[in-house]
């Protein structure tokens, strides 16, 4: 959900944004300037990809990313998960907040509903789990997040990158899992 | 990585090792030929609408402006804002899109007008006041785009801007539904700048349209006065 103040600008906005194939971004902060690095990002990454001949790995990517987030750290608002595939190191999330850092991390979380499920997050996530059990987990901590984050709903988009690129759901009304509402 | 590229009109297959494939020329081929072959439904297209008042302060400043500005002759786009900072993004955006479409030899598609203008605002950062919607129709299909002073924009099927976006907003998302017919759609659009007209008082006088389809444009100046006076 995109929204200034008390009006939702945009209940079906789609945060997850391409920058390849098979990397791709969750944007918070100001849709303006996440919406500009991100198309920034993509340009320079496929100018990588014709110069080298080969798809840009995610550590690339997330380092480019962080180097426009620190530089103009003073005139941008971006929280910013970048993550993909790369027959390199595999699957890989990493996260680079509002100053700019670059950190990579097996899960990770962000924007405004986040620090509602900081404890959900850290009590379920597990190192090795399988696909599913991956999706059920990402699935049940945004409706928790949005459930409790004034500033978050809508639908729920889910991307799952593999070797073979990414699939791409979308889970609205009564596909959003359900949790104790009170 | 290798990339093949296989000639859609038969024959040769290239295999390029790095850099830039040159053959696109084919791929442009068909682009070209899509304007004339793709078969859109006769329904599909977009439909602007504004109300036509511009005010000072609290001082009605012009009872019947225009605010559906010309991109190309197939990209149209409504402006919310500062009149001056609206007319002068879209008249210059409008010349860059002329010289773009010259130098391609190609319908421009509406995704480029939505880049410039939005890469112009963000370099702006928000101090340029112009709120858009940006319509139009291309090889592709229809596109229908919402950009903000700052410089972020959403694809949506409808949406609304400006002062009266509200009222108007409230109306679609009462009536508005997938796969309209074009008469009915009329109708829908204009009854949500009526909206704005009559419960807004920034938005007030009369409703423009500007419907635009694949193959014509469709300027409707004072479509409906909304409230008529009577007679002095």
């Amino acid at each position: 959900m995109l929204c200034c103040r008390a009006y939702v600008a945009n209940r079906v906005a789609d945060k997850l944004t391409k920058v390849t194939d098979r990397i791709y971004c969750c944007r918070s902060g100001s849709s303006a300037d996440t919406q500009a690095i991100s198309e920034i990002v993509a340009y320079h990454l496929d100018f990588y990809q014709m110069e080298r001949g080969e798809p840009a790995p995610v550590k690339v990517a997330a380092n480019v990313f962080r180097e426009f987030c620190y530089d103009y750290r003073d005139s941008l608002v971006a929280g910013i998960l970048c993550a993909g595939w790369d027959d390199k190191e595999g699957g890989q999330v990493y996260s680079i907040p509002l100053g700019g850092m670059l950190v990579r991390q097996p899960v990770s979380i962000g924007g405004s509903g986040s620090s509602y499920i900081y404890g959900y997050v850290d009590s379920r996530y597990k190192p090795g789990m399988t696909k599913d059990e991956c999706v059920d987990l990402v699935q049940s901590a945004l409706a928790l997040a949005m459930s409790r984050d004034g500033s978050s709903g809508g639908v729920i988009r889910l991307g799952i990158i593999t070797k073979d690129g990414i699939e791409r759901r979308v889970l609205s009304g009564d596909k959003i899992p359900k949790f104790y509402e009170g | 990585m290798v990339y093949k590229y296989e000639c859609p009109h038969g024959g040769s297959t290239v295999l390029v090792k790095r850099g830039f494939i040159l053959l696109l020329h084919v791929r442009n081929d068909a682009l070209m030929n899509l304007c004339e072959v793709e078969c859109l439904c006769a329904q599909d297209g977009v439909i602007l609408g504004a109300d036509t008042r511009a005010t000072e302060g609290s001082i009605v400043a012009n009872k019947n402006c225009a605010k559906i500005h010309y991109l190309a002759k197939n990209i149209y786009c409504c402006g919310a804002g500062t009149a001056a900072d609206t007319e002068k993004t879209t008249k210059l955006i409008s010349s860059q899109l002329e010289l773009h479409r010259l130098q391609t030899r190609r319908i421009v598609p509406v995704t480029t007008a939505n880049h410039m203008l939005k890469q112009m605002l963000f370099r702006y950062q928000g101090h340029i006041q112009a709120a858009l919607v940006l319509g139009g129709v291309d090889t592709t299909g229809p596109g229908l785009y919402c950009i903000y002073p700052h410089g972020s924009s959403d694809c949506l099927p409808y949406t609304t801007m400006g002062s009266g976006s509200l009222a108007a907003m409230a109306v679609f998302e009462k009536d508005w539904r997938p796969d309209m017919e074009l008469e009915e759609a009329k109708k829908l659009v204009r009854d949500a700048v009526a909206g704005g007209i009559f419960n807004d008082l920034g938005s007030g006088s009369n409703v423009d349209l500007c419907v635009i389809t694949k193959d014509s444009t469709q300027m409707l100046r004072t479509y409906d006065e909304a409230n008529v006076k009577g007679k002095r």
